[in-house]
């Protein structure tokens, strides 16, 4: 009897008072934007990606903030859950307010975001989600991304793995959708340049949990000439070891995805692999004005050098503020006619937010690995600019729901 | 040929791994009964500790220094955890100690995180075991050499230590019948204090080895939890030898199934223990264990209907979550919605867990069907949404009679353990089958019918669909068949004299527990708008524990509060500090220190319990009462 | 009174890797029968019990009850048929109070799912009525986690009656009681066996009991019956009091008071 007495004591104040807390509404001041990532879950990614976002809000204010208005980020932390990502979705649109959403490291969160984003008529602007689907298949009008997706570091790799002599190829991608993917469109590209390429090995290890030795003695035992990597974090620095001491990676050509990112490539210090083909940001020998700007901003303000994290967060939260700049309004309308075409001053150089696909031309640097001082380092690179790697209008019209 | 020579001495160097870090959970387990989640956390904190000590200790004595006095250090953490902690809790219901093991790996991430920052670490390799022999022609890395020739090293000391020592053979006689050494006059305490220690010390040890092969990162404590549990139990608790023999097993079965199905690693594990469990209910080398929840029977007061003040009171609580829309704006409503969805799943558990005894470890396998199977309907059939909300109870219904068919054989941990690899696979092939489910970038623009789309009315839906699970979950406890459930769960010789099928009756409750779930799963789905594969992942499977658990696991309904409490706490610490699992960790081990039976559990002893047992101890003591009568 | 036995046993045999439980064992029961089966610790009388109630398979032998050959048939089918069954240590269900405890029983062979009912209105009368019978009615709203060990097995016959049993096995159904007990229960089981002319197999370790009660006895040694017959018979057969003596069991005492007089 009193056991459900204090049962329904406890439904009625808890649910009551914890709601009547929540419920109370944002100040509306300031020019508010939502930010959403996976602070917790993925730290090493995020937080030199919160200090980039941070910097560039600080220089937004600093400059007169939006046409006068204080630019205010209000960031919320998904954990690594779509589903909680969308409670914080919910959160700063119902009850603070926000003009705009932008974040994402994952792409299923992304995707989760951007499929609210469509639902409740808001604008999102995805920093680093990677799937194609983003743009594309689950493409919708409120949604845009920045970072160079699935399809065009694909692309860049795949350009280069073609000027290669080899024509027997491995492939290694954790099993899940990314993973599987960046395979597809790699080998698809691959071959279109090459129709004389074949694919005679493929591991698909779980992600987070590569059995590294036994992986990289089954490619072996196929005897590639070149092998095409998609394994990062842990997975990738077991891979390399493995790799190493048994052998795989003499006399054979590796193309790799995102390989070359400080974010991957530093933890391995002198086990880096040398010579492998990949993607990612040579911070420490960039030298162009607008990179040095940035890198010396950064540094001075936090005492280490950037990672490709922060670039990404730095860009993502200068596009949101000129584009609310343009827009001058936080109408969802405006907001998406201002992002559409939308050329932003970025580290990397200009970039523009294409119309058709809502896709930036953010690019990447594709060089070669090698070790420098007992550190991994990328030498030889060259950006390429990612309006270059994207298909044709055509094909991004059939690749993308229309109307 | 030599690449399967190969392949098997690399399988080999893993199964030392896995070995390593699995014989430390059976040896605890076989004496205290606890399931030790905390054990990935030990491993983890093993390998960042030697990873700093190794950077410090240079040579080949430092690098090995390093490793032992990780493991050390790690397990004196442990033995302080144990006696602060652990000891207060043994007599709370199994359990429990889970949940409190639980919150320690939530508040080792963030404190691992604050010691050691964001990034991965890359230890140094073992100095002199950098490079490879040759073994018929391949390449085979000397460390993985060592491991092999350390798997069967421990296992021996292990025995050894085991088999001729004192304190070994009271670890065993312990594992064999715990009431018999407490009779013989051994001071548990510490006998409990010393396993765990050494458990911990394995698990740190292997923690510590994997530092020359892999990075130190984050998520080593979740990635290894799964894989240990899972040869544990194939081994069978409590042995140590069969760790062993499941961790071969394993670790070779993968080693040549990736040569043949290169993708076959992750369900691969869990479809291994699925079959041992079917073919031998207590693993390789296990005991039989018990299967009468006697936990539950001893701290439980009869369970009664509501009292007619009771329902007012209860109805007049629904009232006045119904009127919450006019005070509450969207986003309080949408958290309205996610608590309901969380009190309809916790208690589809709490039915399964309190009234029928069957404790899930993977109850998020019906929760993720409903899930996907409303995303489905929306999908594939274009159903509209009430349509989908009924597949997806249905789709949870046929998950759970498949699987359920299956676990009903087995009883307590393999029970669990069971379920557990069920969910696995179910979250396997919806991560990797991308074809069909979209994999992890799951199903989207699953959102509710117009009518039910605004905040407020999807919060009336979701309340109207809370009232109905709990209210039928609750008169199914009070009908003849949980009366038979309840039997089954106290005493399955007895039900089984008065004519009970234990397994039958468990079957109908597994799938009446799933179908709830599925109808929480379904409701979830189109709360968020999309479904993807981490609803149906083991945190999902913790969330429904730590509910029911805090709730009060001997109550009929107090998962509602605990669904309550942990779904607005995770909400709030998420939206507020980046400590959240740092703080929500600490909030769940103050609660099982505070509330050793539950919220709910514990707030009812506190007042009616207190005297309803007082007047029982009364009544008992009055000798005359039985002789009186049964002289007619 | 029908003339056909209850309880048929015939040549039952079990090992266990070669230690030989039980042999050849035969016997048979009676309606309104009290048959006592006693033996040194160790002598198979439980595995003897547990192969009667389908707890066990056994390796040899047969079992009929009501005529019927039970082999294979699992404990809730042996209930079915109408045996009642009481264990070593009382199995009840602890977290019930004692009326819901006999409720179950009813519950338990309601036909259909029995999802709908409130099992505790669809069985009140019928579970107050067994309460009665065996003098329990008083205790009906008691938690049965708070009782004492004897009123947990009177609760534990009770359950076993329920179902209307024509034959009651029972395992040391007085081990654990107070000696005052101990007579009570027996003596109120006998009267109930009387009665209703339930065939009741029991064991017991306390002689009292025995020669009390039981309307024959039979003594199993390592397994294998070496006596049978009238209480007083099986007293003075050597070979019994040569087993009994061994164990230093005094049983004489009980006959010396010359006390079996209830029955």
């Amino acid at each position: 009897m009193t056991k459900t007495l204090f049962r329904t004591v406890c439904f009625a104040a808890l649910l009551g008072a914890g709601l009547m807390a929540s419920a109370s509404a944002g100040r509306a001041a300031d020019i508010k934007v939502g930010e959403i990532n996976s602070y917790s879950a993925l730290p090493a990614f995020t937080e030199p990606y919160r200090k980039g976002w941070q910097l560039a809000v600080e220089e937004v204010n600093a400059n007169g903030g939006i046409n006068g208005d204080k630019l205010v980020v209000i960031s919320k932390d998904d954990g690594g859950k779509p589903g909680a990502a969308i409670t914080a979705a919910n959160e700063l649109v119902s009850r603070d307010g926000v003009a705009l959403i932008t974040g994402g490291f994952l792409s299923n969160v992304g995707l989760a975001i951007a499929d609210f984003a469509k639902q409740k008529r808001v604008v999102f602007v995805a920093g680093e989600p990677l799937t194609d689907a983003m743009i594309w298949s689950k493409g919708n009008d409120y949604t845009f991304r920045l970072r160079p997706s699935n399809y065009m570091q694909a692309a860049m790799l795949a350009e280069e793995a073609a000027k290669l002599p080899a024509k027997r190829w491995a492939t290694v991608a954790p099993n899940y959708e990314y993973g599987q993917s960046a395979v597809a469109v790699f080998k698809e590209l691959l071959k279109k340049a090459r129709p004389d390429v074949e694919f005679v090995a493929e591991q698909w290890p779980p992600l987070g949990k590569i059995d590294g030795g036994a992986v990289a003695q089954a490619l072996a035992a196929a005897n590639p000439e070149a092998i095409l990597n998609v394994e990062f974090g842990a997975d990738l620095v077991q891979f390399v070891r493995e790799g190493t001491t048994r052998g795989l990676f003499k006399d054979r050509s590796v193309v790799s995805f995102l390989t070359g990112e400080p974010e991957y490539l530093e933890p391995l210090k002198g086990e880096a692999p040398e010579g492998w083909i990949v993607t990612g940001y040579p911070w420490y020998s960039i030298d162009t004005p607008e990179h040095n700007a940035f890198k010396k901003a950064y540094e001075d303000k936090y005492g280490e050098h950037p990672y490709l994290g922060s670039v990404a967060g730095y860009i993502e939260l200068k596009t949101v503020a000129e584009i609310l700049r343009k827009a001058k309004s936080t109408e969802a309308e405006d907001l998406i006619a201002a992002a559409k075409g939308l050329k932003v001053d970025t580290p990397f150089g200009e970039i523009t937010i294409r119309a058709i696909d809502h896709q930036s031309t953010f690019g990447s640097f594709v060089g070669k690995t090698a070790v420098k001082d007992g550190k991994g380092v990328m030498v030889d690179f060259t950006y390429k600019d990612g309006a270059d790697y994207l298909p044709s209008d055509e094909e991004v019209k059939k690749l993308r729901p229309q109307g | 040929m030599s690449l399967y020579v190969v392949q098997f001495l690399t399988g080999l160097a893993n199964a030392a791994s896995l070995f390593l870090a699995a014989c430390g959970l059976s040896v605890i387990f076989g004496v205290t009964r606890i399931v030790n989640f905390a054990h990935g956390a030990f491993y983890m904190l093993g390998a960042y500790v030697a990873f700093s000590l190794t950077l410090r200790l240079e040579g080949v004595v430092g690098f090995w220094a390093g490793i032992f006095l990780a493991a050390i250090i790690v397990a004196a953490i442990g033995a302080l955890l144990e006696m602060l902690l652990l000891r207060r809790i043994y007599q709370a219901p199994e359990l429990f100690q889970l949940l409190a093991t639980f919150g320690v790996t939530l508040m080792v991430q963030d404190i691992v995180h604050m010691i050691w920052g964001a990034q991965d670490l890359v230890g140094p390799r073992a100095p002199g075991l950098q490079g490879a022999v040759q073994v018929m022609g391949l390449p085979v890395p000397t460390y993985d050499i060592l491991l092999i020739i350390l798997g069967p090293l421990v296992l021996g000391a292990l025995w050894l230590l085991m088999h001729r020592t004192r304190w070994g053979v009271l670890v065993r006689a312990a594992t064999e019948d715990r009431d018999m050494v407490a009779a013989l006059g051994v001071n548990q305490k510490w006998l409990f204090t010393g396993v765990f220690t050494l458990g911990i010390f394995l698990a740190a040890f292997g923690g510590a080895l994997q530092i020359p092969r892999t990075a130190v990162n984050h998520l080593m404590d979740l990635s290894i939890i799964a894989e240990v549990f899972v040869v544990v139990v194939i081994g069978g608790l409590g042995s140590i030898t069969g760790a062993f023999l499941a961790a071969v097993l394993i670790a070779e079965l993968n080693a040549f199934g990736i040569l043949v199905l290169p993708g076959i690693s992750l369900v691969l594990m869990f479809l291994v223990m699925a079959v041992v469990l079917v073919l031998r209910p207590w693993g390789f080398l296990g005991k039989p264990v018990s299967t009468d929840a006697k936990t539950i029977g001893e701290t439980t007061r009869p369970w009664h209907p509501w009292s007619p003040t009771m329902a007012v009171l209860v109805a007049a609580s629904v009232l006045l979550a119904a009127a919450l829309p006019a005070v509450l704006g969207p986003y309080g409503l949408s958290i309205g919605a996610q608590i309901l969805i969380a009190v309809i799943f916790a208690m589809s558990l709490q039915f399964q867990m309190s009234t029928g005894g069957l404790d899930s470890f993977g109850h998020a396998a019906y929760f993720g069907l409903g899930a996907y199977g409303a995303a489905f309907a929306i999908q594939w059939f274009q159903l509209p949404m009430e349509l989908a909300l009924i597949v997806g109870p249905l789709a949870g219904l046929v998950g759970a009679l498949v699987f359920g068919w299956f676990c009903v054989r087995l009883s307590g941990v393999y029970f669990a353990m069971l379920t557990l690899a069920f969910a696995q696979i179910t979250w396997s092939i919806a991560f990797q089958w991308v074809e069909v489910t979209g994999g992890d970038n799951g199903i989207l623009g699953v959102w509710p019918s117009e009518w039910a789309s605004s905040p407020a009315a999807f919060y009336w839906l979701t309340l109207a669909a809370a009232v109905l699970t709990v209210l039928i979950l609750r008169h199914l406890v009070f009908s003849p068949f949980g009366y038979r459930l309840r039997g089954v769960r106290d005493s399955s010789v007895r039900a089984e004299s008065i004519g009970i099928s234990r397994q039958r009756t468990q079957y109908v409750a597994f799938a009446i527990s799933g179908t709830a779930a599925g109808l929480a799963g379904a409701l979830f789905a189109f709360l968020k708008g999309s479904i993807f594969p981490d609803a149906l992942a083991i945190p999902t499977s913790i969330d429904a524990l730590v509910m029911v658990l805090l709730g009060g696991v001997a109550t009929v309904s107090g998962s509602v509060v605990g669904a309550i409490v942990y779904t607005m706490a995770t909400i709030w610490l998420m939206s507020e500090t980046d400590l959240s699992r740092l703080v929500l960790g600490g909030f769940i081990v103050f609660l099982v220190v505070a509330f050793p039976q539950g919220i709910v559990g514990s707030l009812s002893s506190f007042t009616s319990g207190s005297l309803e047992r007082w007047r029982g101890r009364r009544e008992a003591s009055r000798p005359v009462a039985l002789s009186a009568e049964a002289s007619r | 009174m029908s003339n056909a036995p209850l309880l048929e046993v015939e040549n039952l045999s079990k090992s266990y890797g070669g230690v030989q439980a039980v042999s050849g064992v035969t016997f048979s029961l009676m309606p309104g029968e009290m048959l006592a089966l006693i033996g040194p610790n160790g002598a198979g009388k439980s595995t003897c019990f547990n192969m009667v109630g389908g707890q066990i398979p056994s390796n040899e032998g047969r079992v009929r009850i009501f005529g019927r050959d039970v082999a294979g048939l699992s404990p809730r089918q042996i209930w079915r048929l109408g045996v009642g069954r009481t264990f070593q240590v009382a199995q009840v269900f602890k977290s019930m109070t004692v009326r819901e405890n006999v409720e179950a029983v009813f519950a338990s062979h309601q036909a259909g799912w029995g999802l709908l009912a409130r099992a505790g209105k669809a069985h009140r009368a019928e579970a107050e009525a067994v309460l009665d019978l065996i003098g329990m009615a008083d205790f009906a709203d008691r938690p049965c986690a708070d009782m004492a060990y004897g009123d947990v097995k009177r609760l534990e016959l009770a359950m076993a009656l329920a179902n209307d049993p024509k034959l009651l096995l029972m395992d040391e159904p007085a081990a654990g009681m107070a000696p005052m007990e101990r007579i009570e229960l027996m003596a109120l089981t006998a009267r109930i066996a009387k009665e209703r002319q339930i065939g009741v197999l029991f064991t017991e370790h306390d002689m009292d009991v025995v020669f009390a009660h039981a309307d024959r006895i039979m003594v199993l040694n390592r397994g294998q019956l070496i006596a049978e017959g009238e209480p007083e018979a099986v007293r003075n057969d050597p070979q019994v009091r040569a087993v009994y003596l061994g164990e230093g069991l005094v049983y004489d005492q009980a006959a010396a008071a010359g006390k079996a007089s209830v029955r």
